[in-house]
Order: C-alpha cells, then structure tokens, then sequence
C-alpha cells in the first residue's frame, strides 16, 4: 500500500548510497539512553571477554591503550532515525582483541557498566568491522556518547555499539540483551530497517 | 507490531501557537502502554518518504491515538505536521514502541515526572491513563519550559486538577507575573522540593532535549535515587526543543 499524504513534499538531498532507508542526515550527535549517564573512572576501568567455557580475558586501561590503534572513519545509523556521516574515531579492533581468544562461539553478549547488555553474532565483531573506541573526533569520548569507551559496529543499528562497554561475553547460542528485550531487533541491519522486533 | 497503519487526521487542539495535538483515528489500534511511541511516515507525490517518532499523548484508546507536536520551524516533518496536516490527511503509523520508558499501571509505587518543552508529552499520556485506571499512585510532576506561552495541557495539568497529582512548573526564560520563583532552570533543589524523597524509592520518567535529561538524571543520582528507577527518553540533540 502507498498511502500519499497529501501535500507533504519533504526535503529530500541526503545521499540514498549513504543515508540508509528510514533515516536522515544529521550534523548534531544525539544521544539515545534510556537511563542516568553512568560515569565510569578510567582507573578503575576494565575491560573482559568471557569465552564459553569461562575463560577470562581483561585488561586494564593502560593495556588498551597500549595495543595497536585503529582510527576508523565512518557513517553511523541510530534507530531513532538520524545518521551522522563522515564520523572519526580511534580505538582498538576486536580482531586484536579477540587474537588471543580461543572460542568457536557464534554469538556475543555485549555488557556495559550500568548493566546493558546488547547481543550481536561474533561475526560482526570480526574482520575489521568493530572496535573498543575511546576518541571521537579528536577528543576523549563523553560519558554521554559511552565514554569511556564504547563498543563501535558502525554497520548496525547505533544501540548495538554499547556504551560504557565493560565485557564481551561470547555465547553457543543468542541470548537477547537489554535492548532486544525491550523490543529492539536482534540484528539491527539499518540498511533493512531492521528497527524492531519482527522487522 | 511492525505494521505500518493508515491513520486519518480527525481533529486537532493547539496547545500552544507553535505546538499542535493531532487526534488521529487509527483503525485496528489496539491501545498502547503509557510512555510508548510511535514512528510516523509521511509519503510525496512522488513516493520520498520521511519518518519520526512521536510519543503518544492520549491514554489508551482502541482506534485511536493522540500526539502533540513541537513546531521546529528548521525541520523537515513537524512543519508539514504543525502547519499543513488537514483533517481528512493521512499519514501512516506503526507501533507502539518502546518497552522500557513506560509507567506500569499496576504499580504503587510513587511516580516522579520530570518533562523539558515538548518531553512533557509521554508524561501527559502517564497522568491520563492513571486517570483512566484509577490508579493511586501518587505522581509528581515537574514541567520545564521557557515562557507561560509555552505550556501544554493548561487546564489538564492546571491547579488542583486532581489532588493525586501535584505539578511544579519551572520556567527558565520568563515567569509570570507576580511569580515567587523567577526564570531559572530546573535545579536540583527543585528536583528535592518537588519530587520524592529517594527513600521513599519511586520511580522516576525524564524526557525531553537531551541536554535537560542529563542534567536532570544527574541531579536526581545525586540525590540518590537508584539509576535502575530511573528511566529517561532523549527527544534530539539540541536544547531547542
Ligand atoms: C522516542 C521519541 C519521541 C518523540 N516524541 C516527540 C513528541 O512527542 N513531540 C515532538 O514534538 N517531538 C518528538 N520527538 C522528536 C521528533 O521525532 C522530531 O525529531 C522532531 O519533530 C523534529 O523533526 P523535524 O523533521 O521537524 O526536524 P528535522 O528535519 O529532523 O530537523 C531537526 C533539526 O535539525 C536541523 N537540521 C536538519 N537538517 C539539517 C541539515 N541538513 N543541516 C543542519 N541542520 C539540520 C534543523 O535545524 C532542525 O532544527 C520525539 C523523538 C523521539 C526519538
């Protein structure tokens, strides 16, 4: 069905290669919790990866930072409709983190100080597509954007790249995290529209 | 859930010169839970679409929902929607959405309300469907907003309308005359004066510009209430709205 609503004529101009369908450009950052901005103390900061059989990798924010940097650039999709284009970041790839993991699990449960939990296939996280990110644009990453860090995986829906990231939990079999619960979409492609729940 | 509806444009309010409560009738609507969205499509002539979230105003209703929109003269959705939608217009609905920044009515627990400009909008849908529950929780209810112009649901939300309700209106550029509090932001005294003790554990709803949620979730941490009682909805980046 193509209901026309009648005498809207809309801005168009955003690049359709680039502004995913459902979306529009955006030049502010906005920001999409659904509680209180925890503030999580360098110092104190860590970060784990949990394999299936329970083994433990962490390390500590000296260690991050001492690992090889990336600094991706690239385009960012939020549910709630906007996307920013042409985004800077510096952090450390998931490849280098995961190099010394031994796993064959197929899922990822994403843990962030404050307790949300986001759940992605380890998949994703792979070959170059996510990051432990700590700068944006130059500059430390605010609290209110998730730093200290974030988890970045600019190919799905912006919630997915969790905020305030604490651990990476790798699971046999999906586990829905916070955000899935509460109706969001399991895989959350923007390019699908992969917005909710039975999209 | 995921299915995009017709929705008809059946009649309108103004709450104010720049924001518009738009009652559309929905056939098939099924009701939604107090604090829920939903995404609204708008399509040209030509097939170009465009879509935004609106919070839901109204209390649940089969066939009908209402929404309040704010005027962003600078945008592309709400001028169409403030401005040009006629009654007998059409645009399509989906939802509703959202599954945590919601009120259970079946709770006793007393409610904060904390709204910035149009933020007030899923927090009017909470006091209405208190209403058409008879719930007894005890709400309280803080509206931020610049001038006395800018204010929605005057008599709603106007004195004394229902002694379960306590609202306090912060006005941050101008207030009325005669006022004992002048124009000032919403401030963590406020926020002790005006909402619940953390004691007394509620649970607290903050909408609106971004800038006014984390300013007024931080200022309600530091009065101590639990960052799990705290729920919040960010309407978009900019502190204009
Ligand atoms: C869950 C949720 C619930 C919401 N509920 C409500 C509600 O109840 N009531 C309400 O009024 N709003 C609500 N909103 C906000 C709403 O979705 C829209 O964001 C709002 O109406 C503005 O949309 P717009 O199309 O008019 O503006 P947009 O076109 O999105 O523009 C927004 C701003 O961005 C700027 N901008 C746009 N394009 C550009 C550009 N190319 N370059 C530079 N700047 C640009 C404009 O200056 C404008 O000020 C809600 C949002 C969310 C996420």
């Amino acid at each position: 069905m193509n209901l026309i609503t009648r005498g809207f004529h809309g801005r168009r101009g955003g690049d359709p290669t680039r502004i995913p369908p459902g979306q529009y450009e955006t030049h502010d950052f906005p920001v999409l919790t659904v509680g209180p901005t925890p503030r999580v103390d360098t110092d104190t900061w860590t970060f784990t990866i949990t394999t299936e059989t329970g083994a433990r990798h962490t390390w500590t924010w000296e260690q991050l930072l001492a690992l090889p940097q990336e600094s991706p650039h690239t385009d960012i999709h939020c549910v709630t409709r906007w996307s920013k284009l042409d985004t800077d970041w510096t952090g450390v790839s998931l490849d280098t983190l995961l190099e010394d993991v031994e796993t064959t699990a197929e899922y990822a449960l994403a843990h962030s100080h404050g307790g949300y939990t986001t759940d992605l296939p380890l998949q994703d996280l792979t070959d170059g597509q996510a990051w432990i990110a700590h700068t944006f644009d130059g500059h430390p990453l605010d609290p209110e954007h998730g730093g200290p860090a974030r988890l970045l995986v600019p190919h799905l829906y912006f919630w997915k790249s969790a905020k305030w990231i604490s651990g990476l939990t790798l699971l046999d079999e999906d586990e829905p995290g916070f955000w899935e619960q509460a109706g969001y979409h399991d895989y959350g492609d923007p390019w699908r529209e992969q917005r909710y729940r039975g999209d | 859930m995921a299915r995009w509806t017709p929705a008809t444009l059946e009649a309108d309010r103004w709450e104010t010169p720049t924001a518009r409560t738009l009652v559309l009738s929905v056939p098939g609507w099924t009701g939604h839970r107090p604090g829920q969205h939903v995404d609204v499509r708008l399509r040209a002539e030509d097939g170009y679409t465009a879509e935004r979230s609106y919070s839901i105003a109204s209390a649940s209703a089969p066939d009908r929902l209402e929404l309040t929109v704010q005027l962003d003269p600078d945008g592309e959705v709400s001028p169409y929607l403030v401005g040009d939608f006629a009654v007998g217009d059409r645009v399509e609905v989906r939802g509703p959405l959202g599954g945590w920044f919601v009120w259970d009515t079946t709770a006793p627990d007393p409610v904060v309300l904390i709204g910035g400009g149009s933020g007030i909008v899923p927090l009017m849908a909470m006091v209405r469907e208190r209403h058409r529950t008879g719930s007894r929780a005890l709400f309280r209810l803080l509206y931020s907003l610049r001038t006395p112009e800018d204010r929605y649901y005057r008599t709603e939300l106007g004195p004394a309308a229902d002694p379960g309700v306590d609202v306090f209106v912060a006005y941050t550029r101008t207030a009325p005359p005669g006022s004992a509090r002048g124009p000032e932001r919403l401030s963590v005294a406020d926020l002790n004066t005006h909402g619940f003790p953390a004691e007394f554990a509620p649970v607290c709803f903050v909408c609106g510009p971004t800038g006014f949620v984390e300013t007024a979730a931080d200022g309600l941490l530091a009065l101590g209430h639990a960052p799990d009682r705290i729920r919040t909805e960010r309407y978009g980046a900019g502190g204009r709205r």
